[in-house]
């Protein structure tokens, strides 16, 4: 693990943005213990492993950088090491630690990051910027495309973000996390985050200021919506064909958001009721802002996380959410107490769109034609925790 | 002078071996040392608030040590070891 050296770029002319390749397709998996690189054939049909990278190692999000093309970076950390960073640009053939992962500043009472769970690349102008979001939360943001990593202070050195953001036991089991770092493609500085829990959060600055973007989002039963603690955004997306609409996944529904507007729509009510609008990945169709992915979860009495009733099925809407359909040819029929996390249902941008989904038992599940049906792709890996896709 | 440190397993890809040496005259600088010859090795055993992580142990002569500012004399043996425990996940 030699110590990662930062590479010179020269200023590079931007490309217009083209249509996929028809080859060259490229699912990264991370899971529990390590991460997986499938390489798709140009129908999509055959996948190829290549992995494990970083057997052991917690990997919690693995993402390609969609501007140049090479750059992957990994997050990882084990039940006994600290949180780190690893890079590669030789698509993980070899990896290099980053000297300075994200980490909290030194204080009295300080927080430590536990680990990193959530990386976004930044505007296609900004080359080497990333964000990262961690747990305990928090937002980190790289300028060297994933060597080093700084503190956006701004943010977290704020008393009501601090407030907001919550300890260890304001959170899950796992710790709460920052995650959903949404950026603008027409402005860099206009970006969104989201806290499980701590609402969505918004600036139009580039992080000098932010606030709190939670109008018309629920909480549990008996708690203050006006309290932006007790929101708990699963995962929030902004649509590809059109930045002024975000989709939302709750612990209390799934929701829709048109700026400039400020108040979020539930249109998870258009549910079935016995189904419910609870779950955590929230997938975008890359050209149809009316088009959008939900895998519904079980949020009744200890939250059991799991496909209804045993029979997991995907929940489509081609018309803003305004009402769902039912997409589960090829998937089990009973029986399948599957968990799928946030991170962990993603799509391509072919046409048609290939939607692609990890379980926590270890099994990925892909469909070739927007959720109409689906098969298994690879099975007998570890838990996994996020699936991205990528063009190489 | 040298102190001879034994590696725990999640840590010898950053060495290469189980047991290398460092100098120091504290804990502290001891790990400095280390991490000078083995880049990113101490941040993950010790966390940005300079405490060593829950799940990690470091014994000097066999004996725990939790502080950092610990000293440390020719001839002391360090042994950094991952808590054990195992079969939740």
């Amino acid at each position: 693990m030699a110590k990662a050296r930062a590479k010179t770029r020269t200023s590079r002319t931007k490309k217009p943005a083209r249509p996929p390749r028809a080859d060259g397709n490229l699912l990264l998996v991370a899971t529990r213990k390590g991460a997986w690189l499938l390489r798709g054939d140009a129908a999509r049909k055959e996948w190829r492993s290549d992995g494990p990278h970083f057997l052991g190692q917690i990997i919690n999000h693995l993402m390609l950088d969609p501007r140049d093309g090479k750059t992957l970076l990994a997050t990882a950390s084990t039940g006994h090491l600290g949180p780190t960073i690893f890079r590669s640009t030789n698509m993980g053939k070899s990896w290099q630690e980053s000297p300075q992962p994200p980490a909290f500043k030194k204080e009295e009472g300080g927080r430590s990051v536990k680990r990193t769970f959530w990386l976004t690349p930044a505007h296609a102008n900004e080359p080497n910027v990333w964000y990262a979001g961690t747990s305990p939360q928090g937002l980190f943001r790289s300028e060297d495309g994933g060597v080093t990593w700084n503190e956006f202070s701004g943010l977290n050195d704020d008393s009501q973000y601090r407030a907001w953001m919550g300890t260890e036991q304001d959170g899950t089991p796992d710790g709460p996390m920052l995650h959903s770092i949404i950026i603008d493609p027409r402005d860099p500085k206009h970006l969104y985050f989201a806290m499980s829990g701590g609402g969505v959060h918004e600036t139009r600055d580039g992080g000098k200021h932010w606030k709190p973007l939670i109008e018309g989002m629920e909480v549990v039963e008996g708690f203050d919506a006006k309290n932006v603690s007790f929101h708990d955004p699963h995962c929030v997306r902004l649509c590809p064909s059109n930045p002024d609409r975000l989709y939302q996944q709750n612990h209390c529904g799934i929701y829709r958001l048109d700026r400039p507007g400020t108040k979020w729509k539930r249109i998870g009510k258009a549910m079935p009721a016995k189904i419910g609008d609870v779950g955590f990945g929230m997938v975008l169709h890359p050209r149809d802002d009316e088009t959008a992915w939900v895998l519904p979860m079980d949020g009744q009495t200890v939250w059991p996380r799991t496909a209804i009733n045993g029979e997991p099925a995907i929940y489509s809407t081609a018309n803003g959410g305004k009402s769902w359909k039912r997409l589960d040819t090829g998937l089990p029929k009973t029986q399948a107490w599957w968990t799928v996390k946030r991170q962990a249902f993603t799509a391509d941008r072919h046409t048609p769109v290939g939607l692609y989904f990890g379980t926590t038992s270890g099994e990925l599940w892909a469909s070739r034609s927007e959720g109409k049906t689906w098969n298994c792709i690879a099975r007998h890996l570890p838990e996994i925790y996020a699936v991205e896709t990528a063009q190489v | 002078m040298p102190i001879k440190v034994l590696i725990a397993s999640p840590l010898r890809p950053y060495t290469g071996a189980d047991e290398v040496e460092a100098t120091g005259a504290t804990l502290g600088e001891l790990l400095a040392d280390l991490d000078t010859r083995y880049p990113g090795i101490r941040f993950r055993m010790i966390d940005e608030q300079e405490q060593i992580r829950k799940h990690m142990r470091i014994f000097i002569n066999s004996d725990p040590v939790k502080n950092l500012s610990h000293r440390i004399a020719p001839g002391d043996e360090v042994c950094i070891v991952q808590a054990l425990s195992g079969g939740s996940s």
